[in-house]
C-alpha cells in the first residue's frame, strides 16, 4: 500500500479501484454478520469460494463476505449482485446450484427465494422484500457492499471522501456548524445534539482533547452497534477522524466489548489499513493534521457504557460513574476535555459531510433527524436490524417490516430503549418513533433496542426481568440504585409469587421517584421505566397478581395451574411421557389422563407436547 | 466570588466551592453520610441531595459535588428533597436496622420504620474508609470489591492486609461506627464489618520511658520511612519526649 499524501492521490486511488471493478460482473455476497454466523455462513462462504475455484470461474465471478445485512431471521443470506437476487436460508448444499444455475445461467432457484407470508408470493430481488422495502438504509446500507476487512471496498463506495473534504475545504468551525445544522442527536441513548457537544468540547480549555467511540453496547437483545462496527468499521473511523479535526483532538479510543471478537478484529484491521494509507496517524492525507486511534476492550460491565464509567475504565480504574455536573466535554478522560459519541453517531458523520446538513435535516421529524437503526427482536416474525427514518410509527416497524407476531398471537407491548426503556402498549402503536415521543410515552429511544411481546408475556414478570438485570449490573456506588433496585426486585418477586399486598404498587412508584431523582447516573435514573410503564399501561395485570393471585398471561408459576380438558383429551399419553415428575397418570386409551397437582412442578412440558389443546393454563 | 441563594439566604461563596461546603460554612444543615472534608467528595449516599433550578426546571443534585455558580438558587428542605431523604433512610434502615447512627438519622428525617425486609448489616458502603486509606494514609489496604448488591469493603483475598499499618483511620472516619478498633495490652485489634474477614491484630510499641503501649509498630515504621526519620525516633512516646 502506498501512503496517500494529498486529496488528489486519494481520488486517483479510488478511481483505479473502481476501474478494476466491472459493475456488470456477478458478485456473490454472503452475509457474515452475527446472526448469519450462527447459521453457519462461514461454511457457506468457504463452499462458494471452493466451487468458484473448482469451476474455474475466478475471473468471471467475484465472491465477497460482507457485514450484517439485517434480515437475521432468514440467514444465511446470499445476494447476487448486480441484479440483487436475494436467497435466504442458504446452506452449503445449495451452493453448487447457485453457481451453476443462477450465476452461470441466470436462472432463479425458487426454493431459496423469500415468500411474503401475507401474499404468498415469492420475491426475487432484495429491495422488494417487505423487510427491506420501507427501510432507509443510509448508515447500514453499505454493509451489503463491502468486505469489512478491505479498505478498498470502502473507498470504492466513496469512503474517506468526507474526510478529505473536511481537511482541505472546511475549517473545524464549519464542520461543527454543519453537524449542528443537520440536527443529528446522539444515537447512544441520550439524544444530546451532537454538534453542540462538539462545539462545547472545542471551546473547552486545554490543549489535549480526546475522542472516544462508545462501542460498549450492552442492552439485552441489541446488536446494531456491533453489526455496524463489524460490517463497516471504516465509516466509524472516518466519523471519528472528522470529529477529532472539529474539536481539535489528536488521540482517539474505541471502547469495545471484548465479547465482540469479530468487531474487535475488524476494527483492528481497519485501523491498520487506514494507517497504511495515511488516513490515520501523522499528517493525514498531507494536511498536517495528526490523529491516532487505540482500541480498549471492555471487560463486560453494562455500566461501562455510561460515559463517565467508561472513561474511568479506560483509565484503568474500576468502571464506576461519577457525577457529571462538570461535563466530560470539559473534564473527561484523565480530566481532559473529551468528546464521546456512540458507534452509530460517528457513522452518520461522513454522510452529513458528503451530502450536506440540509439533506440530512429533511429526513425524520422536526426534532429528531435522520434515520435510526433498531434491533427488532422478541415475538416478531422478522427478527433483525432495521434502519428507518425517524418518525416511522411503531406499527409500521413491527408489522410492515417485522411481519407481525408469530403464530397469529396478539401483540401486547414493545419494550424500546433497552432494559431501562419502557413497555409501550398496543394503544400507542401509531406513535412516531423519535426521541421526544418515546420519552413522552414513558420509554426512551435508548440505543435502539425493540423487544416485541405478545399475549403470552406477563408484564409483571417482564418488569421483574429487567429490574433483576439492572440490579445485577448496578455498580453499587449509590444508595438508591444499589438498595432501591434490590427492593424493587424483591417486591416484584413477591407479586409474581403470590405474596403481593396492598400498597406494593404505590411503594414501587415511590421508590421509582427516588431512583429517578437521586441516582448518581442514568442507569439508576432510568431503571424504573419498565416498572412505571407496565404499571401505567398494564395496571390490571399487577392487580390480578396482587388481589386475585392470578397471572392472566399464565407465566408466573406460583399463580397458575395446568389442567386437563377432559373432553379434548383422547388419552394418547404424550404428556405422560413428557412429564418429568410423573404427575400425569395414563388411564387407558380414549380416557382422559389425570394430572396430580401435588406432583406438578408447572414446567409446561405437557402443554408443549399436547397437539390437541387438551391442556389449559389457569 | 459568586452570589447564590440557599433557602432564601443570599450568600457569597468562592468559585469552585460545592453547595454543601457553602451551606456548612453558613450553618445550614444538610445531612450527609459519605462526605468528609479530608477526602474528595464521592456522591454515594445521596442524602445531601438538594433542589436547584436549572434550564427552567427544578432538579435534585448532590450538594457535596455540585459547584456553586452565580445566581444559583438552592432549596435544602423542599418536599421533594425531604421525600428523597426519607426514602434513602428507609433503604438504609432496612440494610442496617441495628445501627445506632442510622436509627438516629432516620428518626431525625421522620422515618421510624421501613417498609422493606430487614437485613442485619452495619456497613453502608459509603467508601469513606477506603478513600481515607488511599487519599489520606496512602496505603490502600482495603478496597470496595464486587459490584452492585454484592459490593463490600474488603482486603485482598479477605486476609490481614500486608499494606495495613494499623493506623485506624478507617475506624475514625466511619460515619456509622461499623469498623471496631480496640487497644488491649500490647495489641490493637481492628474488626472490619465483613464476615469473611478475620480480626486484624497489630503489635503496639512500648515507650522506653513510661512503658506505655502507644502506637502500632507498623504505623511508626511507616511514618519514619515516609518522613525520612531514624527508626529510633519513636522509641519514646510523645508525652515523654517533651
Amino acid at each position: 500500500m502506498n501512503r496517500l499524501s494529498s486529496p488528489d492521490e486519494l481520488e486517483k486511488l479510488r478511481k483505479s479501484i473502481i476501474k478494476q471493478r466491472d459493475p456488470n460482473k456477478p458478485c456473490i455476497t454472503i452475509c457474515s454478520g452475527t446472526g448469519c454466523h450462527a447459521y453457519g455462513c462461514e461454511r457457506v462462504a468457504a463452499a462458494v469460494k471452493q466451487e468458484v475455484k473448482q469451476q474455474g470461474l475466478e475471473a468471471k465471478v467475484d465472491v465477497r463476505t460482507t457485514g450484517c445485512h439485517g434480515f437475521c431471521e432468514r440467514g444465511t443470506l446470499v445476494v447476487i449482485k448486480p441484479r440483487n437476487i436475494f436467497y435466504q436460508r442458504v446452506s452449503v448444499d445449495d451452493v453448487p446450484e447457485i453457481i451453476s444455475e443462477t450465476v452461470l445461467k441466470a436462472n432463479i432457484i425458487d426454493r431459496l427465494l423469500y415468500t411474503d407470508p401475507n401474499t404468498g408470493k415469492k420475491i426475487v430481488y432484495e429491495p422488494e422484500v417487505p423487510f427491506y422495502k420501507k427501510q432507509k438504509r443510509l448508515v447500514f446500507g453499505n454493509n451489503g457492499y463491502i468486505d469489512p476487512t478491505l479498505i478498498d471496498d470502502y473507498l470504492a463506495v466513496g469512503g474517506y471522501a468526507a474526510l478529505s473534504k473536511v481537511l482541505f475545504r472546511m475549517s473545524p468551525e464549519e464542520v461543527i456548524r454543519e453537524v449542528k445544522k443537520s440536527g443529528l442527536r446522539g444515537r447512544g441513548g441520550g439524544g444530546f445534539p451532537t454538534g453542540i457537544k462538539w462545539e462545547t468540547c472545542r471551546r473547552a480549555k486545554g490543549d489535549t482533547k480526546y475522542i472516544i467511540c462508545n462501542a460498549d453496547e450492552g442492552d439485552p437483545g441489541a446488536y446494531m452497534d456491533r453489526s455496524l462496527i463489524e460490517g463497516n468499521p471504516h465509516s466509524v473511523l472516518e466519523g471519528m477522524i472528522i470529529g477529532a479535526y472539529a474539536v481539535g483532538g489528536h488521540q482517539g479510543y474505541i471502547y469495545i466489548r471484548n465479547e465482540y471478537p469479530l468487531a474487535v478484529r475488524n476494527v483492528q484491521i481497519a485501523i491498520k489499513q487506514a494507517e497504511e494509507y495515511g488516513l490515520l496517524g501523522k499528517d493525514i492525507l498531507g494536511s498536517g493534521f495528526d490523529f491516532s486511534i487505540r482500541i480498549n476492550r471492555g471487560g463486560g460491565a453494562f455500566v461501562c457504557g455510561e460515559s463517565s464509567a467508561l472513561m474511568a475504565s479506560l483509565e484503568g480504574k474500576v468502571g464506576e460513574p461519577r457525577a457529571k455536573y462538570i461535563h466530560t466535554v470539559e473534564r473527561g478522560l484523565w480530566d481532559k476535555p473529551t468528546n464521546l459519541n456512540n458507534v452509530e453517531t460517528w457513522a452518520n458523520i461522513p454522510l452529513i459531510i458528503n451530502q450536506g446538513a440540509d439533506w440530512f435535516a429533511e429526513i425524520g421529524t422536526p426534532r429528531s433527524k435522520g434515520t435510526k437503526i433498531f434491533s427488532l427482536v422478541g415475538k416478531v416474525n422478522n427478527t433483525g436490524l432495521v434502519e428507518v427514518p425517524m418518525g416511522m410509527t411503531l406499527r409500521e416497524v413491527i408489522f410492515d417490516l417485522g411481519g407481525g407476531i408469530p403464530k397469529g398471537k396478539k401483540f401486547k407491548g414493545v419494550q424500546t430503549g433497552g432494559p431501562s426503556g419502557g413497555v409501550i402498549p398496543e394503544s400507542l402503536l401509531d406513535l412516531p418513533v423519535d426521541f421526544d415521543e418515546l420519552t413522552k410515552a414513558g420509554s426512551m429511544m435508548g440505543s435502539g433496542g425493540m423487544i416485541v411481546m405478545d399475549e403470552d408475556n406477563c408484564m409483571v414478570d417482564i418488569a421483574k426481568y429487567f429490574i433483576s438485570f439492572l440490579e445485577g449490573e448496578s455498580c453499587g456506588k449509590c444508595v438508591p440504585c444499589r438498595e432501591g433496585l434490590k427492593r424493587m426486585r424483591e417486591i416484584l418477586t413477591d407479586i409474581t409469587e403470590g405474596r403481593g399486598k396492598d400498597g406494593d404498587i404505590e411503594l414501587l412508584e415511590r421508590l421509582s421517584t427516588v431512583l429517578i431523582d437521586s441516582s448518581l447516573c442514568a442507569l439508576g435514573a432510568t431503571a424504573p421505566n419498565p416498572v412505571l410503564t407496565t404499571i401505567r399501561y398494564f395496571r390490571d395485570e399487577y392487580e390480578a397478581h396482587i388481589k386475585d393471585k392470578k397471572c392472566p398471561a399464565g407465566v408466573c408459576k406460583e399463580l397458575i395451574t395446568y389442567q386437563i380438558i377432559d373432553e379434548k383429551c383422547p388419552g394418547c399419553g404424550l404428556c405422560v411421557k413428557a412429564c418429568p415428575t410423573e404427575a400425569i397418570t395414563f388411564m387407558g386409551k380414549k380416557k382422559p389422563v389425570i394430572l396430580d397437582q401435588e406432583k406438578c412442578i408447572k414446567c409446561g412440558a405437557c402443554y408443549d407436547v399436547c397437539k390437541l389443546g387438551a391442556i389449559k393454563v389457569e | 466570588m459568586v452570589t447564590l441563594n440557599i433557602d432564601g439566604r443570599e450568600l457569597q461563596a468562592e468559585e469552585g466551592a460545592t453547595i454543601l461546603e457553602v451551606a456548612r460554612d453558613n450553618n445550614i444543615y444538610i445531612p450527609a453520610l459519605c462526605y468528609h472534608e479530608e477526602v474528595a467528595p464521592y456522591g454515594a449516599c445521596r442524602l445531601c441531595m438538594v433542589e436547584i433550578a436549572a434550564d427552567g426546571r427544578e432538579k435534585l443534585v448532590a450538594s457535596c459535588l455540585y459547584p456553586v455558580e452565580e445566581g444559583l438558587r438552592v432549596k435544602t428542605n423542599s418536599e421533594r428533597v425531604k421525600n428523597n431523604r426519607r426514602m434513602i433512610m428507609e433503604l438504609l434502615l432496612a440494610r442496617c436496622p441495628n445501627n445506632k447512627v442510622i436509627q438516629d438519622l432516620a428518626r431525625q428525617v421522620g422515618v421510624d420504620k421501613t417498609p422493606f425486609k430487614l437485613e442485619d448489616k452495619q456497613c453502608i458502603l459509603c467508601g469513606l474508609c477506603v478513600r481515607a486509606c488511599e487519599e489520606v494514609v496512602g496505603v490502600s489496604a482495603i478496597s470496595l470489591v464486587n459490584r452492585g448488591v454484592n459490593r463490600q469493603v474488603a482486603s485482598p483475598f479477605y486476609e490481614a492486609p500486608d499494606a495495613c499499618i494499623g493506623c485506624g483511620s478507617c475506624a475514625y472516619i466511619c460515619p456509622v461506627n461499623a469498623i471496631k478498633m480496640e487497644d488491649i495490652g500490647d495489641t490493637r485489634t481492628i474488626t472490619m464489618p465483613n464476615p469473611k474477614m478475620k480480626k486484624i491484630e497489630f503489635k503496639l510499641k512500648k515507650c522506653k520511658v513510661c512503658g506505655k503501649y502507644w502506637a502500632p509498630e507498623r504505623q511508626l515504621e511507616y511514618i519514619a520511612r515516609i518522613a525520612g526519620l531514624a527508626p529510633e525516633t519513636f522509641d519514646v512516646c510523645p508525652d515523654c519526649r517533651q
